[in-house]
């Protein structure tokens, strides 16, 4: 389980470098593919089937396929690389620090979240999802879905050029 | 896990690969045949008895073939998609009960590789992950009706992927578990789902047969706008692979229509007979493929039936018809079990 975990976790971080650092914008797509689906065997290793699945198709089988769609549309595969202004550098370093520092402060953190909600193994199974959400989450569950529809429809009214 | 477990579910595992190829191979040539049926011809008929030996001429004949890489090309790229076709075709046969449980000396197994408690929704990532192979392969080309065939599969694959997972809401409404082996477990005694699903099990049925790209779906490889659509670019195995592959997903398409609507491997009159139990397994896994092959000859007969659609049709079927019903079927189980729970 150990060895499973640190190899997942080694593609993982091996194929995120590689979506930031190939040129060719559809080898990132597909590394982060890769990445995506070793982050679904991590769920599997911390048994939670549903949400591994649901991962793969949501993530891997419909957002990826969008933004290879835009790329291939787009017809970016000639290698760009893009000229940016000093000051957009050094303000994306700044920024990409500051993220990295919440990171690493998030992950300390949770050390100290981890007891208040004991470990159960069973969380991840679907029975215990749908649970949750429909008993503990139910009204950040209804807004949320209410969010995405009113985000579907502001999509359909861009999209329409005379309504 | 122990051994025998083990060594069981390896021997079985190349069991099941081998037959999914077997089956693929010759419904390629159970194609040509129904064809030649429904075209008042013959058929092939010239290599080995009524022809049989076709299906092997023809895998000799992908490989003799040259092997062309498009200059132009993305040449990683153009390698992986065919094997990202092949590959995740294969992968879905692994939650299909394939039968009930077998006794050999005193141990019991079941006939499944795995029984994940979420097995439809396994075969959904699969069949999402599939779209890769048809989209990189299109895209690695470099030439724009692969690419055009391959945006088109994608984009018919997403649109009716939609539609089959609404369909599939209504069954887990019925039958309460994600969990294939479950679901067939519970058809027992002729309580097939299509009896209590048949709307469902229809939307299913016609999104199996665009999910598959086959006709009257088959817009991503139509020769007279695209060439051959896709896989224009491909020659020699790797345009083999593309077309096995899709045999392959007719075959668990087949396999899975069967196993959530037709009961799986559970026959009629199976208590009745009075048959020891091992007999009553290898009963229900021959009746099991006698249903499969069943759905290949659907397969088979409505694409030398039905002409092609047009593609605005295609999308207008998608979304604004299958949806929406299978939304409906959706909310007409639920009602159903609200009202009759409640009295």
């Amino acid at each position: 389980m150990t060895f499973l975990f640190y190899f997942l976790s080694a593609i993982m971080i091996l194929t995120a470098l590689f979506v930031v650092f190939s040129k060719n914008p559809v080898d990132s797509v597909i590394y982060l593919i890769i990445c995506f689906i070793a982050m679904a065997g991590q769920y599997i290793l911390l048994n939670s089937q549903f949400l591994a699945v649901v991962h793969v198709i949501v993530y891997t089988g419909a957002i990826m396929v969008l933004f290879l769609f835009v790329i291939m549309l787009l017809n970016l595969n000639k290698e760009i690389i893009l000229q940016k202004s000093k000051v957009t550098r050094i303000s994306a370093v700044i920024t990409g620090g500051i993220f990295f520092l919440v990171m690493v402060a998030a992950t300390r953190l949770t050390l100290e979240i981890h007891p208040r909600y004991a470990f159960d193994s069973k969380i991840g199974l679907v029975s215990e999802v749908g649970k949750t959400l429909f008993h503990e989450f139910l009204l950040p569950f209804e807004i949320s879905s209410v969010l995405f529809i009113s985000a579907m429809i502001g999509a359909v009214m861009f999209g329409k050029k005379d309504v | 896990m122990d051994l025998t477990l083990y060594i069981y579910k390896t021997i079985f595992l190349f069991i099941i690969l081998l037959v999914t190829l077997v089956v693929a191979m010759y419904s390629t040539y159970g194609e040509r045949k129904v064809a030649a049926f429904m075209q008042d011809r013959r058929g092939p008929n010239r290599a080995g008895p009524f022809g049989l030996l076709q299906p092997i001429a023809d895998g000799v004949k992908m490989f003799m073939k040259e092997e062309i890489i498009p200059l132009s090309a993305n040449k990683k790229l153009f390698i992986l998609g065919p094997s990202i076709a092949m590959t995740t075709a294969m992968l879905t046969g692994v939650v299909i009960p394939w039968g009930g449980i077998i006794t050999i000396a005193g141990r019991e197994f079941s006939m499944q590789i795995a029984d994940l408690n979420i097995g439809i929704l396994y075969v959904f990532a699969m069949v999402s992950i599939g779209v890769y192979g048809i989209m990189i392969g299109g895209w690695a080309s470099n030439n724009k009706y692969a690419l055009l065939g391959s945006i088109r599969a994608a984009s018919q694959m997403i649109s009716y992927e939609l539609a089959m997972g609404l369909s599939i809401v209504g069954l887990i409404l019925t039958t309460g578990s994600l969990s294939l082996n479950e679901i067939v477990a519970q058809q027992h005694g002729m309580h097939w789902n299509v009896f209590y699903q048949p709307l469902g099990f229809l939307i299913f049925l016609v999104c199996a047969f665009a999910e598959t790209n086959r006709a009257p779906f088959d817009l991503p490889e139509c020769e007279t706008e695209l060439i051959g659509g896709y896989h224009t670019e491909y020659s020699s195995m790797k345009l083999g692979f593309y077309l096995f592959a899709e045999y392959i997903n007719m075959f668990i398409s087949s396999a899975v229509i069967a196993t959530l609507y037709f009961g799986g491997y559970n026959m009629p009159f199976i208590d009745q007979i009075g048959l020891s139990p091992n007999m009553v397994t290898l009963l229900g896994t021959f009746f099991f493929f006698m249903k499969i092959f069943f759905f290949i000859f659907l397969f088979m007969w409505i694409r030398w039936t039905l002409p092609r659609f047009r593609y605005d049709q295609l999308m207008n079927l998608g979304w604004k018809k299958l949806m929406p019903l299978a939304i409906f079927n959706i909310m007409a189980t639920g009602a159903y079990y609200y009202f009759t729970e409640l009295t």
